[in-house]
C-alpha cells in the first residue's frame, strides 16, 4: 500500500518540524509523526504544577536565524516574543551583580574597558564562522568538487579575518575557557559568567580543552540570530508556529505515533512502521531522533556495519546538565537586582574555580554541591505563564550526572535541596515561596523527550565530535550509510539550542538529492 | 571471555601447547616459532620428509593455537550472517563452512572457518585474535561469544592414509563423513570432535578434544598410525601444501584491513579471488554496500596463481608486463617449487587487466649463490588454482587403505 509521501520526519521536535517545512516548500509531501501528544519534542512549554507552565528545556531563544522566522513566516504563524532584547546578569552574593551588557562599575576600570573590545573580536571571528553552520559540511577524504570548494571557503573565511586575527582564532580555538578568561580579566564575576555560556550544556568544565570552541560555536549561532529573546507562552510557542507554518506548507503531522522502526526494503529505507503495527511507505526517512536511537533503536545495526556500528555506540552523549522548576508564590526578590535584570537571565557562575568546583564531582559520580545555573522568571515578562500574581522560576542547572553513583532515587532530593538553596543565596526569601517544584535530571529528560542519555544537544558538542565528524563519520553530511535515511536533529551538524539549522540543511540535502 | 586466565600470564611470553612435551620429545633439530602466543613446532625433522608425509601418507599437525571463539545465543545465526560474506542460514548443523569477513569498506579482515555445532552453538575459527570486533559487531544481536582457544586442544590429520589411521584408532564409521562434515566420537570416556577439513587440500581430517585428553589422544593416533608411515609436522610444511591447495594465508597473502596503515594494501574478497564466498543476495552484512560498489566498477587487482617458468622459487618477486621490466603489474605474495606438480608455482597480487585466466607476464626472479646474486626474468602463466587437487579429497567414503 503506498502512502504517496516522499518523505516522512521522525519526530516533531522544532528540527524536525523545520526539515517538514522546508521539504514542503520544495514541492515534497511530507508526513511528520511525533511519539508524544503535541509537537516540540524538547522544545515545548509545559505545565508542572497546578497553573504553573513552562518551557520543559530550553528557556530562551537566541539561536533562531531571523532568515528562518522570515522564510517560514513564524511571525505570521502566531510567534510572538514576550521580552525582547533581555538583560544577562551575573549575580553576586554580595549584591554587586554585574551588567553583561555593560559591566561598568561592577567591575575594574580595565575590565570595563577590555571587555568591550574583547567580546567585539570574539564576535567578529565568530562571524566568520558562521557561514559553515548553514550548509552541510563537506566529506573528508573525497575528491568531489563541491566538498574542496566548501573547504575552500571555510579556509577563506578564516583568512578573511585578516592576519591578526586569524593568528587569534588559532591561537584561542584549541584552547579552554579558563585561560583565556583568567588571560583577559581580573574580575571573577565576570570571568565566571563568561566561561560559564562556553560549557553551558557540555560535559566540560572550564579547564577542559575545546571550551574556546563551544564558546565561538555559540556566539557564531548567535550570529544571524534575533537578539535574545524570551517567546510569548514559552518555547512550545516556537513549535507551534513551525508546526503552524509546516502545515500551511502542506506538510501533515501526526501527534500520538510513536515510530517502532525504520522500514527497509532491499537495503533502502522504504518507511516506518509505528508502535501499533501500523505501516506507512515513503520515498525517504529522516530522523529528528537523536544517532543513537535513529541508528540502533529505530534501524537497528543489523543493517549496519560493525565499524559504523561502533562509532555510534562511541558517540559521547550523556548529558550532564538537569532543569529546576519552582512555582512561587510570589515575585523572587534578589537583593541589588532591578527589574529589568530580574526579567532577564540570571548567572549563576561567580568564578571560574567556582564552575571547576562544580564540574569536578561528576568525574566521580556525584553531583556539584553548589551548582551553576542559567535562570529565568519568565512569568515576569508573561504573566500567562502562572495564576495571577504568582509566578515561574525556570533554571537550567550544571552539573548533574547522568548516572549518580547512588542512583537518582537516593539523591534526587538532596540535589534539590543544593539547587534552591544555591539561588536562595542571592534571593534569600526563595524558600517561603516555593509552592511546588520540579527537577528534571538526565535521566528524566530521556525518558520523557526520547533522547538516549538525556543529552540537550543529542550528543556532546566537542573537536571530535563536530562538524565534518558530527555525529560520526559516515553520517556527517545529513546523509547515513542507508540510503534513503537521514538525520536532520541536533546530533547532525551543526548541534544543538532551538537554531532550526539542522533541520534545514538535511532539508536541503535530501532536496538534493531526490532532484 | 572465560575471565579465568591465571595473572601470571605475563612470566610465560609464549604459552605450551596441550601437546608441548610429544613436540618436544620428536623435534630433533629443536625449531620452534611462535604461532598466535604458542610455542610451535616449525620443523621436526627436515621439511622435504614431512611435506612427502603430507602428500604420500600421513602428518600430524598441532593446530591448537588457531585461535576459536564460542559463538551462542538465539541471535547467533543472525549474529554470523551480519558479520562475514557467505550465508550461514545455508550451513546445516555439523557442518563447516571456509568464509571470510570484512569491514565497512568491504576489506578482508580474516579468513577462517565456522563450525555449526548445533541450532544456536557455532565455533568460529580465526587465524588473528580479533575479540574487540566481534564483540562490537554484537551490539544490537542476542550473542555471547567467548575465546576458547585454551580449552580446546585441536591437531590436524592429513595425507592419504589419515582415514585409515582414524578407522584403526577406533572411529567406527569415520570414512563416511562428507567434506566439511562434523561428527562426534567416543573412546570409552574420552570424547573426540572430527571435522573432515584441513589446510593441505588432500584427505585429513581436524580433530577438537579437552586439553586433558590431547597426550592420549596423541600417543594414540601415532600408535595407530605406526604402519601407513604417520609423521608430526611442522608450519614449514603446512606452509608448502597450502600453497599447492592454492589456499591463502593472512600477513603473507594479504595483510588484515584491521592492521594496514595504507588504504591501497586492504584488499577485498573480490581482490583475493574470493568472490565465490560473497553472497550478495543474503541481506546485509558488514562491507555489503561497498563490495556492491566494487562489483560494479569490478576489482583493480587480483589474487591469481601463477606458473612460471625454469625451476626457481619466484620468493617476492616482482611481475611486469613486459620483460624488459619497464611496467611492474603486480608481485608475488608466496611461492614454492612443488615436488607433487612438479611445477614452479606462486600466488601473486596482480593489476588489472593482467590477471586474465592464460595470460603472460614476466617475473623477476633473485638467486643467491654462495653470495652472489642473479637475477632471471621468468615467464610466467596465470593459471587456474588449485594447483593441485587430489580426487581423494572429496571422495566420500573416504580412502581407508
Amino acid at each position: 500500500m503506498s502512502s504517496g509521501y516522499d518523505s516522512i520526519v521522525i519526530g516533531a521536535g522544532h528540527n524536525g518540524l523545520v526539515c517538514a517545512a522546508y521539504l514542503a516548500r520544495g514541492g515534497q509531501k511530507v508526513l511528520v509523526l511525533e511519539a508524544a501528544a503535541h509537537v516540540g519534542g524538547a522544545a515545548i512549554t509545559r505545565e508542572f504544577a497546578p497553573g504553573f507552565r513552562v518551557s520543559a528545556c530550553a528557556h530562551l531563544l537566541h539561536m533562531l536565524p531571523r532568515a528562518l522566522v522570515d522564510e517560514l513566516a513564524l511571525v505570521r504563524h502566531g510567534l510572538q516574543v514576550a521580552s525582547q532584547p533581555m538583560a544577562s546578569t551575573a549575580l553576586s552574593a554580595d549584591g554587586a551583580h554585574i551588567n553583561l551588557g555593560s559591566p561598568g562599575a561592577a567591575v575594574s576600570v580595565e575590565d570595563a574597558a577590555a571587555y568591550g573590545k574583547f567580546m567585539a573580536r570574539l564576535r567578529k571571528l565568530a562571524a566568520h564562522l558562521r557561514p559553515a553552520l548553514e550548509a552541510a559540511p563537506p566529506r573528508l577524504g573525497m575528491s568531489s568538487w563541491g566538498d574542496r570548494s566548501m573547504l575552500l571557503r571555510l579556509a577563506w573565511q578564516v583568512r578573511s579575518l585578516g592576519r591578526a586575527d586569524m593568528y587569534e582564532l588559532l591561537r584561542i580555538i584549541g584552547m579552554n575557557v579558563y585561560d583565556l578568561a583568567e588571560d583577559s580579566f581580573s574580575s571573577d564575576g565576570l570571568r565566571g559568567a563568561l566561561a560559564f555560556d562556553a560549557v553551558l550544556g557540555s560535559n566540560a568544565g572550564p579547564r577542559a580543552p575545546g571550551t574556546v570552541l563551544t564558546w565561538l560555536y555559540r556566539l557564531a549561532a548567535e550570529h544571524g540570530a534575533t537578539a535574545m529573546a524570551q517567546p510569548a507562552g514559552g518555547i512550545g510557542a516556537v513549535s507551534d508556529a513551525l508546526a503552524a507554518s509546516a502545515r500551511a506548507a502542506g506538510v501533515t503531522i501526526r501527534t500520538g505515533a510513536r515510530v517502532a522502526r525504520v522500514l527497509m526494503r532491499n537495503d533502502r529505507a522504504a518507511g516506518v512502521v509505528l508502535g501499533d503495527g501500523e505501516t506507512i511507505e515513503a520515498g525517504g526517512v529522516i530522523s529528528n531522533a537523536d544517532p543513537r536511537t535513529t541508528f540502533l533503536g529505530l534501524l537497528g545495526a543489523e543493517h549496519l556495519d560493525t565499524g559504523f556500528v561502533r562509532r555510534i555506540s562511541h558517540f559521547r552523549a550523556k548529558g550532564l546538565t538537569a532543569k529546576l522548576h519552582l512555582a512561587l508564590s510570589g515575585a523572587p526578590e534578589f537583593p541589588g537586582l532591578d527589574a529589568a535584570a530580574l526579567a532577564g537571565r540570571l548567572i549563576v557562575a561567580p568564578s571560574l574555580d567556582y564552575i571547576e568546583n562544580a564540574f569536578n564531582p561528576t568525574k566521580y559520580g556525584g553531583f556539584s554541591a553548589a551548582p551553576a545555573m542559567e535562570i529565568v522568571v519568565p512569568s515576569i515578562a508573561d504573566a500567562g505563564l502562572a495564576p495571577a500574581g504568582q509566578h515561574v522560576l525556570s533554571a537550567i542547572v550544571q552539573y548533574a550526572p547522568y548516572a549518580p553513583n547512588a542512583g537518582w532515587d537516593a539523591v534526587r532530593s538532596d540535589f534539590q535541596d543544593r539547587i534552591i538553596d544555591t539561588i536562595a543565596a542571592y534571593a534569600p526569601a526563595l524558600r517561603q515561596h516555593i509552592i511546588a517544584a520540579e527537577l528534571l535530571t538526565p535521566p528524566d529528560i530521556e525518558r520523557e523527550f526520547n533522547i538516549s542519555g538525556g543529552h540537550w544537544h543529542h550528543g556532546e558538542l566537542a573537536f571530535d565530535q563536530f562538524y565534518m565528524v558530527r555525529p560520526v563519520p559516515g553520517a556527517a553530511q545529513y546523509e547515513t550509510p542507508v540510503s534513503g535515511l537521514y538525520l536532520c536533529g541536533a546530533g547532525a551538524h551543526p548541534g544543538g539550542g532551538v537554531m532550526g539549522l539542522a533541520g534545514r540543511n538535511a532539508a536541503r540535502r535530501v532536496l538534493k538529492k531526490v532532484a | 571471555m572465560s575471565g579465568t586466565q591465571p595473572l601470571s600470564h605475563f612470566r610465560q611470553p609464549l604459552l605450551p601447547t596441550p601437546f608441548h612435551a610429544r613436540n618436544r620429545a620428536l623435534s630433533q633439530v629443536d625449531r620452534f616459532v611462535p604461532w598466535a602466543g604458542y610455542t610451535t613446532v616449525d620443523v621436526f625433522t627436515t621439511v622435504e620428509q614431512e611435506y612427502f608425509a603430507v602428500r604420500n601418507t600421513c602428518s600430524l599437525f598441532d593446530l591448537t593455537p588457531m585461535v576459536k571463539y564460542r559463538i551462542t545465543g538465539a541471535d547467533g545465526e543472525r549474529y554470523l550472517n551480519r558479520l562475514v560474506t557467505r550465508n550461514v542460514t545455508k550451513l546445516k548443523p555439523n557442518r563447516v563452512a571456509y568464509t571470510v569477513w570484512c569491514d565497512d569498506a568491504g576489506h578482508v579482515i580474516d579468513d577462517g572457518t565456522i563450525f555449526r555445532l548445533g541450532a544456536a552453538e557455532f565455533l568460529l575459527c580465526t587465524a588473528e585474535r580479533q575479540l574487540n570486533w566481534l564483540l562490537d559487531s554484537a551490539i544490537g544481536f542476542d550473542v555471547a561469544i567467548a575465546e576458547v582457544t585454551e580449552t580446546i586442544a585441536a591437531l590436524s590429520l592429513q595425507g592419504p592414509t589419515s582415514c585409515f589411521v582414524l578407522k584403526t584408532l577406533g572411529l567406527t564409521g569415520v570414512e563416511t563423513l562428507k567434506p566439511f562434515d562434523i561428527r562426534q566420537f567416543a573412546l570409552g570416556a574420552r570424547k573426540l570432535t572430527v571435522s573432515r577439513t584441513g589446510f593441505t587440500g588432500d584427505l585429513g581430517y581436524e580433530l577438537w578434544m579437552n586439553p586433558n585428553d590431547a597426550e592420549f589422544f596423541w600417543d594414540a593416533l601415532m600408535q595407530a598410525g605406526s604402519t601407513r608411515g604417520i609423521r608430526p609436522i611442522g608450519s614449514q610444511a603446512l606452509d608448502m601444501v597450502r600453497i599447492e591447495a592454492g589456499f591463502i594465508m593472512p600477513n603473507l597473502d594479504f595483510v588484515s584491513a584491521e592492521s594496514t596503515v595504507h588504504l591501497d594494501r586492504d584488499r577485498s574478497p573480490f581482490e583475493l579471488g574470493l568472490a565465490w564466498l560473497v553472497d550478495l543476495e543474503k541481506g546485509h552484512f558488514n562491507g555489503r554496500r561497498a563490495l556492491l560498489a566494487e562489483k560494479r566498477c569490478g576489482p583493480v587487482r587480483r589474487l591469481v596463481g601463477l606458473d612460471i617458468e625454469g625451476n626457481k622459487p619466484a620468493h617476492h618477486a616482482l611481475l611486469y608486463a613486459d620483460r624488459a621490466c619497464r611496467k611492474q603489474v603486480g608481485a608475488v605474495s608466496s611461492a614454492m617449487w612443488s615436488p607433487t606438480c612438479k611445477r614452479n608455482i606462486a600466488l601473486a597480487m596482480v593489476d588489472m587487466p593482467y590477471f586474465s585466466m592464460g595470460r603472460d607476464i614476466w617475473a623477476e626472479i633473485y638467486l643467491c649463490r654462495e653470495l652472489v646474486w642473479e637475477r632471471r626474468i621468468a615467464r610466467a602463466r596465470v593459471v587456474e588454482k588449485p594447483f593441485f587437487a587430489p580426487e581423494r579429497r572429496k571422495v566420500t567414503p573416504a580412502w581407508d587403505r
